[in-house]
């Protein structure tokens, strides 16, 4: 079965991410970029599935050429193949827009049954892209997934929200994302890293992709950021004095936000 | 991931590439599947399992030394064998070996930088593959082609571990005076007998079996250390597959309770003394390592390599004890500043106390300067088996040879201080055991004393490196840091300044040198030959800041201005304490020789 995994280079959570003032996309020079790590999770998916059941597992990423970095990690890992479209004109495209091409880029993978993806990137948080990709290409989705099993032309899936457990079934092809409880990503072996090197990365235009700059960037996007703002410093915490009762304070605390 | 408390990639990277251009070995064909690339990959991937397998059971492994258990089998906790499983899985065992032997090839220089992650998160977990790799390289130097594959390919693939068996109950130092014995059989195959105590690694379950490599006198041969022949004695004979089978006559008689390293075992081991009885008689089963009586010079090579890796572990301690104490530095308040005491006005955090500073400066001078030498060295490595020329790759050997007993001790004694002073920044907290700086501070105890003594570095520096080859080893010491301090001395500034400076103490270290070798006593020469490896010591990390600071040259940011300010404070701090160690070398003064045994 030859498998998609759609990656995306993401700012590191831990370093300060911003805006840019001129048109609020991603100041993407102000923090360090790194695989975002439920991708990882997908690659990892993706490869036990080859492991058990053969074929081929391709990364494909739209972003900006230091995006290399992100798909030599997922090769490293033990994917096959890339596919990495980089165009400026990409730039400030919104989640449909977004969709699109990657749906368009997933067509050009030579039997393609199955596409992984995680369930939202660290920077959008959209959490609609897999959704919107399977709408597009007339796929099953299976969002939110926490267990994967792929027997024939089967797809099983745990899909975990908020309010419960839902269990999915559908037929191949499908569009699955997933969540942080799907599996332990693999380290990039030593020799996979070598290996990495070595794999077939396809850099792409829109153009090459026959993709028309209509359809793509800021200009062209379904939404727009009009305004955006610093999130405000962390203020000081709530103080309890132990009089006796604090044990009693800390738990209606947490119960107050919900957290026991 | 957040600003790493075990290493700073970034100091790793300014070192590897804005000063010692690691790409550029990529174009010598050993290492021409390599690149930026790699390099990077292989740094991310051991920031991240040291980050996650190794600093994660630190100090779960420190509290819960190894015990033999009641079944006489080595109980550690069990996250060492997780964390060596994936430190194994991921290939990084193989890093620098040959790639005919399952390795990667990676230069020398970067595979110590990645080391040193595992180092700093987790030094006792860490041992047991270096000590393997150390073993492993030995045998691929000097051991025949079936030993090589049929010992080395087993450690380098991470199934079997392995050892270095040299001291003994009676003879630690003095290798001269080891018992162990080797009576050859019919077979070419040799059984031994006798004790060997400070073995790391000696035992253990982490792997199928353990290759002991075993000094020993074969009986007849010369006496001394020109009768000593070398052995790889495993603890389970292979059977005709390859396999561990019946077990070999060598046993654990206890372990060693120490003040630090504590995740690694130490054991005490029993050799040939009939607890098993392979091929139904007493005696451990060995295989000569090369010709008989060359068990020293071949040990020899692999302590060369050990020493400056001894150095890289020193200086990973120190580095992430240094990181700990400038986090606690900026985090935790307390006094006021001098002029500023209004009990009303907030507390300012420690680091904001100029002597808090003089901590920090002082650590970070050492850690760095000694990260700076220890992979200078593991470069010299990589020149010396891959330079265009046989002139190059002897020249890089010869410089090696005279550094090494300074890349072993100059970090076992600094960056331990680091670690001292680490605790001290941490006032009264880094006393206890809720805080990691004294633990690292008792990991790092070790390093002055294994594998060579400081005093022992001292006999080596000053009575074989200096002098050997009519002291070309030296000149090449000299000449190097005078290309560095032309190169200085052309800026202006403090680099000139400090390169002024940089001359001045190794033309006096030269002068010294002659003086006391000068003598024609060598128990006079050699008395006071600690002064002489410490001040040789502080001039070469000298150099090392004065070729940072170089790299650093024009550059601007955070970054840079902490370069300036240490080589600033290592330049004006630490390097004037050569004079009065010079001045008493140069006394020739007899006191340590005076000194009888009854005064004490």
């Amino acid at each position: 079965m030859n498998i998609v995994v759609l990656v995306k280079q993401v700012p590191d959570t831990w370093s300060e991410r911003k805006l840019t003032d001129a048109d609020h996309t991603l100041d993407r020079d102000s923090a360090d970029a790194v695989l975002d790590e439920i991708n990882e999770r997908a690659v990892e998916e993706a490869l036990l599935i080859k492991e058990a059941q053969g074929g081929e597992v391709t990364v494909i990423t739209m972003g900006p050429d230091r995006a290399t970095d992100a798909i030599r990690k997922a090769l490293s890992m033990g994917a096959d193949k890339a596919v990495h479209l980089s165009d400026p004109a990409l730039h400030g495209s919104c989640a449909v827009q977004t969709a699109k091409v990657l749906a368009t880029l997933v067509g050009t993978v030579e039997g393609a049954e199955l596409v992984i993806a995680g369930n939202e990137s660290t920077d959008g948080r959209a959490g609609a892209v897999p959704a919107m990709i399977a709408e597009i290409l007339g796929w099953a989705q299976l969002t939110q997934v926490r267990k994967l099993e792929v027997d024939g032309t089967t797809v099983r899936a745990e899909r975990e929200t908020d309010t419960g457990i839902a269990n999915l079934e559908a037929s191949l092809p499908a569009v699955v994302s997933v969540n942080e409880k799907i599996n332990e990503p693999r380290y990039p072996s030593f020799k996979g890293i070598m290996a990495a090197k070595k794999k077939p990365v396809s850099t792409l235009t829109i153009a090459d992709a026959g993709i028309d700059a209509s359809e793509v960037g800021l200009a062209n996007a379904t939404t727009t950021v009009l305004e955006a703002a610093p999130k405000p410093p962390r203020t000081a915490g709530q103080r309890v004095e132990d009089d006796g009762t604090g044990g009693t304070k800390v738990a209606e605390f947490l119960v107050g936000q919900k957290l026991i | 991931m957040p600003a790493s408390l075990i290493m700073s990639r970034r100091d790793l990277d300014f070192l590897l590439h804005e000063w010692l251009d690691v790409v550029s070995l990529t174009s010598r064909p050993y290492y021409a599947e390599h690149s930026r690339e790699t390099f990077d990959a292989v740094l991310d991937l051991a920031e991240q399992m040291a980050t996650k397998h190794f600093a994660t059971h630190n100090r779960r492994a420190d509290a819960h030394e190894p015990h033999v258990g009641p079944d006489g089998r080595v109980v550690l906790v069990p996250e060492v064998a997780a964390a060596l499983e994936a430190f194994t899985g991921a290939g990084l065992l193989a890093s620098d070996f040959d790639e005919d032997l399952g390795g990667m090839q990676l230069p020398a220089v970067v595979s110590r930088a990645l080391h040193v992650w595992f180092q700093a998160a987790n030094v006792g977990t860490s041992s047991y593959p270096f000590l393997t790799m150390a073993n492993a390289r030995l045998l691929v130097a000097h051991g025949s082609p079936e030993l090589v594959d049929t010992w080395v390919r087993p450690m380098v693939r991470g199934r079997f571990f392995g050892t270095m068996c040299l001291s003994e109950p009676q003879a630690g130092s003095s290798l001269a005076d080891i018992t162990t014995r080797a009576e050859p059989r019919a077979d070419g195959t040799y059984r031994l007998t006798g004790n060997k105590t400070w073995i790391s690694g000696g035992d253990h379950e982490l792997s199928e079996n353990i290759v002991h490599l075993v000094l020993a006198k074969v009986p007849g041969g010369p006496p001394g250390v020109k009768g000593i022949s070398l052995f790889v004695v495993p603890k389970f004979l292979l059977d005709e597959n390859g396999d561990p089978g019946e077990r070999n006559d060598v046993v654990l008689a206890g372990l060693n309770h120490k003040m630090g390293y504590r995740g690694t075992t130490n054991a005490l081991l029993n050799f040939g003394e009939g607890v098993h009885r392979p091929g139904g008689q007493a005696g451990a089963v060995g295989f000569l390592v090369g010709e008989e009586n060359q068990g020293l010079a071949q040990m020899f090579h692999m302590m060369n390599e050990a020493r400056v890796g001894v150095g890289l572990g020193a200086t990973a301690l120190g580095y992430t004890g240094h990181l700990h104490s400038v986090q606690y530095a900026r985090t935790r308040v307390q006094g006021r500043p001098i002029g500023a005491k209004d009990p009303a006005t907030p507390q300012v955090p420690l680091i904001e106390h100029p002597d808090v500073r003089r901590m920090l400066l002082a650590q970070k001078s050492y850690v760095e300067g000694g990260l700076a030498l220890g992979l200078y060295c593991a470069k010299l490595g990589d020149d010396q088996r891959t330079a265009a020329t046989p002139e190059e790759r002897a020249a890089a050997g010869l410089l090696l040879d005279v550094l090494t007993p300074v890349a072993k001790s100059w970090p076992s004694q600094w960056c331990l201080e680091a670690n001292s002073l680490a605790i001290q920044v941490h006032g009264g907290y880094g006393y206890t055991r809720d805080h990691d700086v004294e633990q690292m501070y008792r990991d790092n105890r070790l390093n002055p004393i294994h594998e060579g003594t400081h005093g022992i570095q001292a006999l080596d520096l000053l009575g074989r490196k200096v002098v050997m080859r009519d002291g070309a080893g030296l000149r090449l010491l000299l000449d190097t840091v005078a290309a560095t301090t032309a190169r200085a001395a052309a800026l202006d500034g403090e680099p000139a300044e400090f390169a002024a400076r940089l001359d001045a103490v190794f033309a006096r270290i030269g002068a010294t040198t002659r003086r006391l070798h000068g003598t024609g006593d060598p128990r006079l020469a050699l008395a006071n030959a600690t002064p002489y490896l410490e001040a040789v010591g502080h001039a070469v990390v000298a150099w090392t800041w004065l070729e940072q600071l170089l790299a650093a040259h024009g550059r601007t940011g955070a970054f840079y201005e902490g370069k300036r300010a240490a080589a600033r404070y290592f330049f004006r701090w630490e390097l004037p304490g050569t004079g009065p160690q010079l001045d008493l070398l140069d006394s020739l003064d007899t006191t340590l020789l005076d000194a009888a045994p009854e005064v004490f």
